[in-house]
């Protein structure tokens, strides 16, 4: 164990006293009550697990929440991009406005979206009414309000690393007579894959997980419309703790799996491009 | 700004704002978690509760009440809400507290009478205005093209109500598999399912979708005074169910908080002349209608009910039938 | 944030191009965050200016925002006394496990409010880990202000923390060697020469915090048993407004917390303009 090093050596003081601290504050809001979670699904038994997650109505939900989140961050991944494009490169009148909107979704508390949404997609609302097919209770509808929270995650990691985009490479490629386009989907773009990837697992993360801005505006039919959240909240009201445990237990190890590859990525970035 | 001003003003942020919540005077309380329609009734009866404790024994009592669907209301009951009364939606969820808890005991529906139910109610159509679909019985509602709004059975009281009244006009056709067949005909129409009845009525009413809502009987007159009578009808099924919504104190802890006794004459006074008015106003079907005025009560409509007790063997059995996990309504769902 | 070059430049795309892109931003913007909040707002006003102030007369609405002012001011110095530890330990030192430390903070940004509620029903409620203990002692955890305020602090917990860190992280320890080796104590360089450095995205983080705090509903939803007057957020309160038919008043009670997404959301940009440099280098991970 001699050669084992928990930490480099530093001259500045405070590291145990800072790292114990947040190991301790951690495991008293986060790590024991979410320990309860997993802890009470395990009293089921992996076989009883495996039969809650296989059963259809879960698995139709679960498949939902996923799907829905990953077709949602990517079209946040889409729009997030040229979002942040625009407000980094272009000056244009109310860009300042548009900029500080964007984390609007972060401090809007989420039952004011959901109902905001619903009364705008319902069937007699602004869009809804506008619309041949309904938005509002179905699928659609919480495909729009997973975009909504999801947005400013993209346009935010997104938004730094395209400030700092050497704009000399780019020079370099027009002048050897590349067309804007070459340059900027063979230069420009291939950058901001690690940060848009990013931008992507967060809104991802925070989607499959959302409740008060989607529970408004989703029809929670069972197998169209119903999503994971909500089948753990319906568990619970039935008094069936274990049932909704189990699911709750299988959310929490996809959102840290998502979390961690983030992290290690973000750090084998940060180690690559040499800084902090 | 200056650093010194800039963490001043940090702190000034943070630990800022030291309002308490205000629950200063000593009186008593007393909490009623009641499930999601009652809301206006109770806003009425606590009212007239505390006057008429007032009068009685010149004490003070303040009624804090909790509405919800009626399945979360109990758990939260179960999970440790301090509740002096419980009045639910139906019998299954005050059954679930009793054993989930031992708060409460297992032949609690017998300490008050009519099954502990003060109220009662039915269910009934709420329709869009000229009934523009022609919606006149059970079987309009499985027709194509129509859409009906109910809440989540699992989780919503009312739901379970709707559920059964349907179930009963389905086996009226031709025993329980008719029954089955009948239902989950209904649910392909169900176009959403609100965790709670008031989410339901929301949907239908003030965001239009839906031609016909299965509705408490009591909210769907609600409805008429909240929105306007010009905008819905009330439509009679052919057969619906007594809906008893039972009502009874938790032993546990109001014997806990010293409450016991303005906790009984809180449901003492719900069958009384008072509370009965109160009741029948809020459009409930009071258990002893001759005590409640007479043109409140003539509003209500006879109609052929089936019961609970009678006809799906109590709370117990058709719980488990119906809305246990693979019940007839998990099996709607189901993939074939 | 850089400026836009001029229009005809190699290194930019053609001014259609651009016009197309700025519209097609401005388009999904306006879909996705500026209709919400203006339907917040119609909603609000729907029948004057008189019923929207009549909506704050409901004295429990009144004692929602006095609890929910509450919460927040025991929730958000925890988190700002966490996230400053935290982002010590993580950015000025180097440590086996940073990324899975990191990974666990984050967490709950990414755990369903629904869960974050309900694993302290499981632990403090009746049928919970120590619900027997609790009652045995009459100490009430859910269903009270503490369970509340745990809520908060779980869904909330990372905000400080995740912006002070990569800032830290960029701004390196050479400054604080400096002082330490002038023979400041350790506290004194922490106070003078870091929290300097970092005040802006502090107040950014705590902001941010705070609105979370303020609005949040799932978690809160879970643990409240939503007694009127008591145990009742705004967030909540608005919900049961919305619930009573009462929808002017619940977009009324809405557009407050709206409006104080809206404050966060200037004083940030007022703090961006004036100290961007600062700002945005915590957003460059």
């Amino acid at each position: 164990m001699s050669q084992f090093r928990f930490r480099s050596p530093s001259a500045l003081p405070g590291f145990g006293i800072a790292y114990g601290f947040t190991w301790i504050w951690l495991s008293v809001i986060v790590l024991i009550p979410l320990g309860a979670v997993v802890l009470w699904a395990a009293s089921l038994g992996p076989a009883q697990i495996y039969a809650i997650a296989s059963r259809p109505q879960t698995f139709a939900a679960l498949r939902l929440s996923f799907g829905l989140s990953l077709a949602a961050a990517a079209l946040n991944a889409v729009f997030g991009l040229i979002v942040a494009w625009v407000l980094t490169r272009y000056s244009f009148p109310g860009r300042r406005l548009l900029d500080a909107a964007v984390d609007l979704p972060f401090a809007l508390p989420t039952a004011v979206a959901g109902i905001a949404l619903a009364a705008i997609y319902a069937p007699n609302g602004w869009v809804g009414s506008l619309v041949p097919f309904r938005i509002a209770y179905t699928p659609l509808g919480i495909f729009v309000a997973l975009v909504f929270i999801g947005l400013p995650f993209v346009v935010r990691t997104l938004q730094p690393v395209l400030a700092d985009v050497d704009r000399e490479l780019e020079e370099a490629s027009a002048t050897l007579g590349a067309r804007r386009a070459t340059t900027v989907f063979r230069i420009v773009l291939p950058t901001l894959v690690p940060p848009l990837l990013t931008g992507f697992a967060l809104a991802f993360a925070r989607a499959v997980g959302e409740y008060g801005s989607v529970i408004f505006i989703a029809g929670n039919i069972p197998g169209v419309s119903e999503i994971a959240p909500l089948l753990i909240i319906t568990r619970l009201e039935q008094f069936d703790y274990a049932g909704a445990t189990a699911v709750a237990t299988i959310m929490l190890a996809l959102s840290f799996v998502v979390l961690l590859i983030v992290n290690l990525t973000e750090a084998w970035t940060r180690r690559r491009l040499g800084r902090g | 700004m200056n650093r010194r001003t800039a963490i001043a003003f940090l702190a000034a942020l943070s630990f800022a704002a030291p309002v308490c919540a205000g629950q200063a005077v000593a009186q008593t309380r007393l909490t009623n978690v009641s499930y999601d329609p009652t809301r206006e009734l109770y806003k009425d009866f606590n009212a007239a509760f505390e006057k008429s404790w007032k009068a009685e024994t010149g004490e003070d009592v303040r009624v804090q009440a909790s509405h919800g669907g009626s399945g979360k209301q109990a758990r939260s009951v179960i999970d440790g809400l301090n509740a002096d009364v419980v009045t639910l939606a139906l019998a299954a969820d005050i059954d679930a507290i009793a054993s989930a808890t031992g708060k409460i005991p297992a032949d609690w529906q017998k300490r008050l009478p009519h099954n502990s139910s003060p109220y009662t109610s039915t269910i009934v159509f709420l329709v869009r205005k000229g009934n523009p679909k022609g919606i006149k019985d059970w079987g309009d509602l499985v027709k194509p093209g129509v859409q009906v709004i109910t809440p989540n059975p699992k989780t919503s009281g009312g739901a379970r109500w709707n559920y059964l009244a349907a179930w009963a006009y389905g086996r009226q056709q031709g025993g329980d598999d008719k029954a089955k067949e009948y239902i989950s005909a209904l649910f392909k129409n169900v176009p959403v399912l609100d965790s709670g009845a008031r989410g339901s009525t929301t949907t239908f009413a003030q965001r239009g979708l839906g031609d016909v809502l299965l509705a408490w009987e009591n909210e769907a007159f609600l409805s008429f005074k909240e929105f306007g009578e010009d905008k819905f009808e009330i439509v009679y099924p052919s057969i619906s169910i007594l809906a008893e919504p039972p009502v009874t104190v938790v032993d546990g802890n109001v014997d806990k908080n010293g409450t016991r006794k303005a906790a009984e004459a809180y449901l003492n006074l719900l069958y009384s002349k008072e509370g009965q008015t109160i009741a029948a106003r809020n459009f409930y079907r009071p258990v002893s209608p001759e005590l409640a005025d007479k043109a409140d009560v003539a509003r209500f409509k006879d109609l052929k009910l089936v019961t609970i007790d009678a006809d799906f063997g109590g709370w117990k059995k058709a719980q488990a039938e119906h809305f246990g996990d693979g019940g007839t309504f998990d099996q709607i769902y189901q993939p074939k | 944030m850089a400026d836009a070059a001029p229009p005809s430049s190699p290194t930019s795309e053609s001014p259609a191009a651009r016009l197309a892109l700025i519209a097609v931003a401005v388009i999904f913007l306006g879909f996705f965050l500026f209709l919400p909040l203006i339907a917040v707002f119609t909603e609000a006003l729907r029948n004057g200016v008189g019923a929207y102030l009549a909506a704050f007369d409901d004295p429990d609405t009144i004692s929602a925002i006095k609890l929910t002012v509450l919460v927040a001011a025991i929730a958000v110095p925890l988190n700002l006394v966490f996230g400053l530890a935290a982002s010590w330990a993580i950015a000025k030192f180097e440590f086996k496990g940073k990324s899975l430390l990191l990974t666990l903070i984050d967490l709950p940004f990414s755990v369903s409010p629904v869960v974050s509620g309900m694993c302290y029903v499981l632990l403090f409620g009746g049928q919970g880990y120590f619900g027997k203990w609790l009652q045995s002692h009459d100490l009430q955890i859910i269903f009270a202000l503490p369970g509340i305020v745990l809520a908060t602090v779980f869904v909330t917990f990372p905000f400080v923390a995740r912006e002070l860190i990569p800032l830290m992280q960029e701004q390196g320890t050479s400054e604080e060697e400096a002082a330490l080796s002038l023979g400041a104590r350790g506290f004194r360089t922490f106070w003078s020469v870091t929290l300097p450095n970092v005040r802006w995205a502090l107040l950014y983080g705590v902001l941010l915090c705070n609105a979370r705090a303020m609005g949040e509903f799932g978690a809160v939803s879970v643990v409240s048993g939503h007694l009127r007057g008591l145990t009742n957020t705004v967030p909540l309160q608005v919900e049961i407004l919305y619930n009573d038919y009462n929808f002017v008043a619940a977009f009324a009670v809405a557009s407050v917390l709206a409006g104080l997404g809206l404050v966060t959301l200037a004083i940030k940009t007022g703090l961006e303009w004036r100290y961007g440099d600062e700002i945005s280098a915590a957003h460059r991970r």
